[in-house]
């Protein structure tokens, strides 16, 4: 690897900026996302910078279960940020839908939707827990440099319908139509 | 003057959740606000149709994290009224704990949010630290610092020991000395004052006409709580002032909520000194009804409504949530008129906003008719995925 490479990959440990976007959570992840910003946890010491535009951000922060109406523009919102891009799924919602999972307009988790780099599981997780979550992703970035999804996102195409993106596990993002329970839609007790 | 349409979400950074807002501006100024919701609902009141009673809980607590007790304890009651069970008074006790401590940290985040909001963000720093002395007691009390799932049917899951009494009383002198930091900055800081006084005026009358709730109604002056005027829990053991407000703008908001404050820090020591002794839940039968009750509650955004009907099953046959920050869209639409559109955000967030509570489904019949048609959970997943999944990527 060229100087210029490490350069490159040094800075992007250092300065990881993230987005945060709630995909159809119940806030609560959303503020222990924010209290890991505040003075008692304080992730700005790993050189995070929250920022509201996605043009600017490095890193995804996306908090809850995927609602049909939110999942085209998580997409576009993924699609405008400058890669390399990387995906904190934040809660066990943004993982598999939570308890969420098989409601009649939430999709599932994050992964459905686009390519998740990080797990972070909790009902919320704590804030100890969400910096765990980007230490552990800092460090995957600082071993490898690339994303753990991979391949570069299709963009616009809805889905993964054009081919591309792939959540890690080999498991295509679905379309909209997966069904998460049984023939008739309902998620076992 | 040319008009022109400004969409706001549904990411934004004055957002923090995904809600779509069209504002119509001539120059500077919003002359309409539209609010496009709906980017939120998951269908829980369908799926609580799926679950058995103490199932819901742990789902309706998860309508909202930031008032999650509210949502559990406006289920319970109503369930507890369909059941007729007789709570002991310990757990009154500590479910009225346990909500005021849920409305000071959600004050206090959201005072932090207002300093954000205006580019006050020492503020919201300052707030946020403040506010995670109460997180540590609810972690305390319940286990967890959010969604604390302290409420069962019937009682509360788990009891207040010695050593989270004690912890609160310690809190207790360090957020009353925080709280009048807050007052002073919100009455006396130049800044703060420039962006809120005067801003997002809801008069009286117009806040009793539009149906407001809550802190907002009570800056506007309608005094209304429905801890007093209907009480629940143990608030009607409990002395504690309603805080009203006249001036009826953003700021008045501010000072209604730091006022709340106050209350809620003296009737927590009251709470805590004259906590009963006894059980703490009494054991329900797993099959309720039938029959069906409304329940009302004082979220820390407002009033709170819950509506169950009980088939005589394990499950819930119709569960309906009205959310505070529904019943406050319409006047905050009105607010936005008027005002420029750099304080857009902190009018927005003037009714502490929360979206995940608001997107629930409403269907507007005709009066005196309808269809009456009644949809499966396989039909409107069906309905959901063709809605959504012919739409092409653009399509807003």
């Amino acid at each position: 690897m060229g100087l210029w490479q490490r350069l490159v990959r040094w800075a992007r440990v250092k300065s990881p900026w993230i987005l945060h976007f709630n995909s159809g959570a119940c806030n609560a992840c959303d503020i222990e996302v924010l209290a890991a910003l505040c003075p008692r946890f304080d992730v700005e010491r790993l050189g995070m910078l929250l920022k509201g535009s996605p043009r600017h951000a490095d890193v995804l922060v996306c908090t809850g279960p995927v609602t049909r109406q939110v999942a085209r523009r998580l997409r576009r919102i993924y699609a405008q940020i400058p890669a390399p891009r990387f995906v904190l799924a934040v809660g066990t919602c943004a993982a598999s839908g939570g308890v969420f999972r098989g409601c009649y307009n939430v999709l599932g988790g994050v992964d459905e939707a686009i390519p998740v780099d990080m797990y972070v599981p909790g009902c919320p997780p704590r804030p100890d827990a969400i910096i765990h979550g980007a230490a552990q992703l800092l460090a995957a970035l600082a071993r490898s440099g690339e994303s753990a999804a991979g391949q570069p996102y299709a963009g616009t195409a809805r889905g993964a319908a054009g081919g591309g993106a792939t959540a890690p596990g080999g498991r295509a993002p679905a379309g909209d139509g997966q069904p998460a329970g049984d023939s008739e839609g309902r998620v076992a007790p | 003057m040319s008009r022109i349409q400004v969409p706001i979400g549904p990411q934004h950074p004055a957002l923090k959740e995904p809600e779509n807002f069209t504002l119509t501006l001539e120059g500077e100024v919003v002359v309409d606000a539209l609010a496009r919701i709906g980017y939120n609902h998951r269908g829980i009141e369908k799926a609580c149709e799926q679950r058995t009673y103490s199932r819901c809980v742990y789902l309706l607590e998860r309508i909202c994290g930031i008032c999650s007790h509210s949502h559990t304890t406006c289920f319970v009651q109503a369930v507890e009224e369909i059941m007729g069970l007789e709570v002991p008074p310990r757990a009154l006790y500590i479910r009225t704990i346990v909500a005021e401590l849920e409305r000071i940290h959600s004050h206090l985040l959201w005072l932090g949010v207002a300093g954000h909001e205006v580019g006050f963000d020492t503020f919201f720093m300052y707030t946020w630290r403040d506010r995670e002395l109460v997180m540590d007691l609810l972690e305390l009390i319940s286990g967890n610092r959010v969604n604390y799932a302290i409420n069962n049917i019937g009682g509360v899951r788990r009891d207040l020991g010695p050593e989270a009494a004690e912890g609160i009383l310690r809190a207790l002198p360090v957020l009353e000395e925080r709280t009048r930091y807050y007052q002073h900055v919100a009455t006396n800081d130049s800044t703060f004052l420039a962006r809120l006084q005067g801003v997002g005026v809801i008069p009286y009358q117009q806040a009793v006409d539009l149906c407001a709730v809550g802190p907002l109604a009570r800056a506007s002056g309608v005094d209304a709580d429905v801890r007093r005027d209907e009480p629940y829990a143990a608030y009607g053991e409990i002395p504690f002032n309603v805080i009203t407000h006249t001036g009826g703008d953003n700021l008045a908001r501010a000072v209604v909520r730091v006022g709340e404050l106050y209350e809620s820090i003296g009737m927590l020591r009251y709470c805590v000194e004259h906590l009963p002794d006894g059980p703490i839940a009494v054991r329900p039968r797993r099959r309720v009804g039938p029959g069906e009750a409304i329940s009302r509650y004082e979220a820390p955004r407002g009033e709170d409504i819950h509506y169950v009907r009980a088939n005589g099953s394990d499950r819930p046959d119709r569960v309906k949530v009205r959310a505070p920050t529904l019943a406050n869209l319409p006047t905050i639409m009105q607010a936005l008129r008027g005002v420029h559109l750099a304080d857009v955000p902190i009018t927005l967030a003037s009714i502490d906003p929360c979206f995940s509570c608001t997107d629930r489904l409403v269907r507007l019949a005709p009066a005196g008719g309808g269809d009456g048609k009644v949809w499966t959970w396989a039909q409107l997943r069906d309905y959901g995925i063709r809605w959504y999944g012919g739409k092409p990527d653009g399509w807003r």
